[in-house]
C-alpha cells in the first residue's frame, strides 16, 4: 500500500478514475456490454493487423534506413503523427486546466498537489502514447513481422514523440496563458490545437501544390528535396524507427528529460493556473456586443436564429469545425491557381468539397438535432416536434451553404460542371448526414459534442461512409460517366440500412 | 373533447406510470382555477413523474390530464400554448444572453414583439436582472438562473405555472422574490402548482395542499382540513404531513 497523498498513491487513484471512465465510454455502464465491447476491440485490432499487412506486403520500397527517400517518407510520416500528438495533448492539457470535476476537493486537500499533477502531467502522455498506438501498433507489428524485430523499436519512437508532444504542448499553453490571459487561452489554445493538427498535412499539400502543380504529388517528395544530411538532427527520429541504437537511446533521453523538465517547471504551478481558469468561470461575464432587441418571429424563425446565434457563440464548437474548415485551404489555392492555368485542375475539387460539406454538416447537425441544453423548453413550447427538427436542419443545411456557396461560385468561374456536381454533392452530403443525426438523435449537452461519436457508432459510421460515399459519386460524376450512379445507389442503400437500425424509425412527431 | 369553460386548472383521472415498478398508480387529481397548490410527498412519491406527464415531457401509460378542459394527450400543442414548466434545475443557453433567451422564449410561444419586449424589461427588473439583462447565463449564479427560468415562464403570460422544487438551493433574497412572483401571478388570476420538500413554504404559500405516496393521492385540502384528517389538532404542516404518510404506510 502506498502511502495517502503520494506520488503512487495520486497514480493509482488516476489509473483507476481513467479505467473506470474509459470502461464507461465503452460499455456505456452496461455490464452486459463488456464481452461485447472486448471482442469489438479484439476484432478491430484484427481488422487493423489485416489492412497493415495487406498494405505492407505489398510495398515494393526498399526500405533501408540507408536510402534517404525511405527517411523522407518516415521523416514526413512521423511529422504528421507528432503534429496530430501535439494538437491532441493541447486539447488535453488545456482540458486539465478548465475542468473543475474533483480539483475543488484536490485544491482544498492538505496534499501536496504538486504530485498530483505530475501525475496527470504524466498521464496525458500515456493518454497520448496509447491513442497514437490504436493507429500504429498494427503497422509496426506487421513491419516487424514481415522485415525484422529492429522495427519494433518504433514503440520506442512513439514514446519518445508523446513525450516531446506533451512537454510541448505544457510550453505552449503555459504561454498562452502568459500572453492571452486565463480568460480567452481556451478559445485560442483550442483553435492553436486545431490548426496545428492540421498545419502539417495541410503544408505539405501548399508544398506540393506550389511545387508540383497538384495536390496528388507524392507528398513526402517535398520533404526529399530540401535535401537534409543523412545525419542531420530532423532525420533522427526516422533513423531511430529503423533501429538505429544511437538515435534511438538518444531520442527517447531527450524525450525523457523534456516531460521530466516540463513536470518540474509546470506541475507546482499547475494549481495556480487551475485557479485562475476557475476564477474565470466564476468572476468573468461577458456581455453581448450590442444590445439585442426583439423582433416578432414565428417559432421555426426563433429555433433557427438560436440555432446560428449558438454555433457563432461556441468557441470549442468554433475549433472543432475549424479543423474541417482548414482542409479546404489547399483546396481553395488550388482553386485559386487554377484561376491561372488551363490544368483542368479544378475538377478534382468537387468530390473534396462533398466531402467536407458531409462532414461539417454531420456535426453542426448534431449540435442542432441532439445537442440541446434546454430540451424541457423546447420540449414544453407549443410548437410540434417535426417542426422544430425542421427548424433545426434548416439552420444546418443555410450554416452548410454559407461556408461552400462562395467555393462552388468560384469553381463555377473555371469549371461549370464540375461546379454542378459540387453544388448538388454538397447538398446531398451535408443532407445524408444532416438526416443520419436526425435518425440517431439521443439529448445531450452541447458540451458533449466530442463524445458522440462513442453514443452512436452506427450513426459515426454512416456518416463516414455517407460523405465518402457521395465524394466518391462526384469524383466520378465530374468525368460526365453514368458509371457514377453505381456508388451512388450504393450509398443510397447504405442510408437505407442505417435508416432502418435507427432508433427513430417508427416514432412519431407530436 | 376540449372544454376551455372548465372551472379546473388541471384535471387528473386515472394516471398511470410504471417504470421498473409504478411510479404514478390510477392517480385522480383536480386543481380548481386560481389556485395555488402544492403537491407534497416523500421522495419517489411520484410528484416529478405526474407533473412531467402533465407538461408532456412523459407520456402517461394510461388516463386522462386536462388543462383548463384541453386534453394535453390529445392536444398538447394546446395545452402547452397555456402553460409553462419550471424544473429544479433551470436549462439555460449559456451563450445567450437573458434578453435574447426571453425573445427566443416570446418566439416559441408566438408573442409579438412590443409585447414581449416590455414583459421582458418588466419581468427582468422585478426579478433583480435587469443589470446582466445583456450578459450571458455562462456566469449566472444557481438563483439568477432560477430566475431567469422564472421570466421565460412568464414571459408568455401562461394560465397554468407548474414548478418543480423551485426553490432547491435558492438563498433567502431569491426566495423571496420568487415567492413574491408566485403570489402576484396567483393575484392575477394564474393557477400554480408546485413540488416542494420545504413544508413551511407550503405552509405559508399553497392554498391547498395534496400529499402523494407511492403514486397516489393520499390526502388532498386545505392546511386544517389535513390536520383534521391526520388528526393531528394544530400541528405543524411538517408534523401533519409525517402523520399522513406514516397512516397510508400502515394502511399498506
Amino acid at each position: 500500500m502506498s502511502a495517502p497523498g503520494s506520488l503512487r498513491w495520486f497514480a493509482a487513484h488516476e489509473a483507476r478514475l481513467a479505467w473506470r471512465d474509459w470502461a464507461w465510454l465503452m460499455t456505456r455502464g452496461g455490464r452486459a456490454r463488456v464481452g461485447a465491447a472486448a471482442l469489438g476491440f479484439i476484432a478491430f485490432l484484427l481488422f487493423m493487423h489485416v489492412l497493415a499487412y495487406h498494405l505492407l506486403s505489398h510495398s515494393t520500397t526498399p526500405f533501408d534506413s540507408a536510402d534517404m527517400r525511405a527517411l523522407a517518407i518516415v521523416t514526413g510520416m512521423l511529422a504528421l503523427g507528432w503534429s496530430a500528438m501535439l494538437s491532441q495533448a493541447m486539447e488535453l492539457v488545456t482540458r486539465a486546466f478548465y475542468a473543475r470535476g474533483d480539483l475543488e476537493l484536490i485544491l482544498t486537500s492538505p496534499a501536496a498537489t504538486a504530485r498530483l499533477f505530475a501525475v496527470r502531467i504524466g498521464a496525458i502522455a500515456a493518454t497520448i502514447f496509447f491513442m497514437s498506438l490504436v493507429m500504429a501498433a498494427p503497422f509496426i507489428n506487421v513491419q516487424a513481422g514481415l522485415f525484422g524485430s529492429h522495427w519494433l523499436s518504433a514503440y520506442l519512437v512513439a514514446a519518445a514523440l508523446a513525450m516531446f508532444a506533451v512537454s510541448a504542448a505544457i510550453a505552449i499553453v503555459g504561454a498562452l496563458f502568459a500572453i492571452f490571459g486565463a480568460r480567452r487561452t481556451r478559445l485560442v489554445s483550442q483553435i492553436v490545437a486545431a490548426v496545428i493538427g492540421a498545419a502539417f498535412a495541410i503544408g505539405l499539400q501548399f508544398a506540393a501544390i506550389a511545387s508540383f502543380g497538384a495536390m496528388a504529388a507524392p507528398r513526402f517528395a517535398v520533404i526529399e528535396s530540401l535535401g537534409f544530411a543523412r545525419d542531420a538532427a530532423v532525420l533522427w527520429p526516422a533513423r531511430a524507427v529503423f533501429g538505429e541504437a544511437a538515435p534511438l537511446f538518444s531520442l527517447f533521453g531527450l524525450g525523457t528529460i523534456a516531460l521530466a523538465s516540463a513536470i518540474a517547471i509546470f506541475a507546482p504551478r499547475f494549481g495556480r493556473l487551475v485557479l485562475a481558469a476557475g476564477s474565470v468561470t466564476r468572476d468573468a461575464s461577458k456581455k453581448s456586443p450590442r444590445q439585442s432587441r426583439f423582433r416578432s418571429s414565428s417559432p421555426s424563425q426563433a429555433l433557427r436564429r438560436k440555432e446560428w446565434l449558438l454555433l457563432l457563440r461556441d468557441p470549442w464548437l468554433m475549433s472543432q469545425t475549424l479543423m474541417q474548415l482548414l482542409y479546404l485551404l489547399p483546396a481553395g489555392f488550388l482553386l485559386w491557381r487554377s484561376f491561372f492555368s488551363e490544368s483542368g485542375v479544378a475538377t478534382f475539387l468537387a468530390p473534396i468539397l462533398i466531402m467536407a460539406a458531409g462532414q461539417l454538416g454531420g456535426g453542426l447537425a448534431w449540435l442542432a438535432v441532439s445537442g440541446e441544453d434546454a430540451p424541457e423548453l423546447i420540449a414544453t413550447a407549443p410548437v410540434a416536434t417535426a417542426k422544430v427538427l425542421r427548424a433545426k436542419t434548416e439552420a444546418v443545411l443555410i450554416g452548410v451553404g454559407a461556408v461552400f456557396v462562395p467555393l462552388v461560385l468560384m469553381l463555377a468561374a473555371v469549371a461549370p460542371f464540375a461546379a454542378l456536381v459540387a453544388a448538388v454533392g454538397v447538398a446531398v452530403a451535408a443532407g445524408s448526414a444532416t438526416a443520419i443525426q436526425y435518425w440517431f438523435r439521443a439529448q445531450a449537452k452541447r458540451s458533449h459534442f466530442r463524445r458522440r461519436q462513442i453514443s452512436s457508432r452506427i450513426a459515426t459510421f454512416a456518416e463516414a461512409l455517407s460523405s465518402n460515399g457521395w465524394a466518391g459519386v462526384g469524383a466520378m460524376a465530374v468525368t460526365g460517366t453514368w458509371l457514377a450512379a453505381v456508388p451512388a445507389v450504393v450509398v443510397i442503400a447504405i442510408l437505407a440500412g442505417v435508416w432502418t437500425v435507427s432508433p427513430s424509425r417508427g416514432s412519431t412527431a407530436a | 373533447m376540449n372544454d376551455k369553460s372548465s372551472p379546473f386548472a388541471l384535471k387528473i383521472r386515472g394516471l398511470v406510470k410504471s417504470f421498473e415498478r409504478p411510479a404514478v398508480d390510477g392517480l385522480d387529481l383536480s386543481v380548481p382555477a386560481g389556485e395555488f397548490y402544492t403537491l407534497l410527498g416523500p421522495n419517489g412519491a411520484g410528484k416529478t413523474t405526474t407533473l412531467r406527464m402533465v407538461t408532456g415531457l412523459l407520456a402517461p401509460d394510461r388516463g386522462s390530464i386536462a388543462v383548463f378542459g384541453v386534453d394535453a394527450l390529445t392536444d398538447p400543442i394546446g395545452a402547452r400554448r397555456i402553460m409553462a414548466w419550471i424544473s429544479d434545475e433551470p436549462m439555460l443557453y449559456d451563450q445567450l444572453t437573458p434578453v435574447e433567451y426571453l425573445d427566443f422564449v416570446a418566439g416559441l410561444w408566438g408573442v409579438d414583439a412590443k409585447l414581449a419586449e416590455a414583459r421582458a424589461r418588466d419581468l427582468l427588473s422585478w426579478l433583480g436582472l435587469s443589470p446582466f439583462a445583456n450578459e450571458r447565463c455562462g456566469q449566472f449564479s444557481k438563483g439568477m438562473r432560477q430566475k431567469l427560468a422564472l421570466a421565460g415562464a412568464l414571459a408568455h403570460e401562461p394560465k397554468l405555472i407548474i414548478l418543480d422544487e423551485p426553490f432547491t438551493g435558492l438563498d433567502a433574497g431569491s426566495s423571496r422574490v420568487v415567492k413574491d412572483v408566485l403570489r402576484e401571478r396567483v393575484r392575477a388570476g394564474c393557477s400554480v402548482i408546485m413540488t416542494t420538500h420545504i413544508l413551511e413554504v407550503a405552509e405559508r404559500m399553497a392554498d391547498r395542499i395534496g400529499v402523494m405516496a407511492n403514486g397516489r393521492l393520499i390526502a388532498d385540502g386545505r392546511l386544517d382540513e389535513l390536520r383534521l384528517r391526520a388528526g393531528s389538532g394544530d400541528a405543524s404542516l411538517e408534523d401533519t404531513f409525517l402523520a399522513l404518510v406514516a397512516q397510508d404506510r400502515a394502511a399498506a
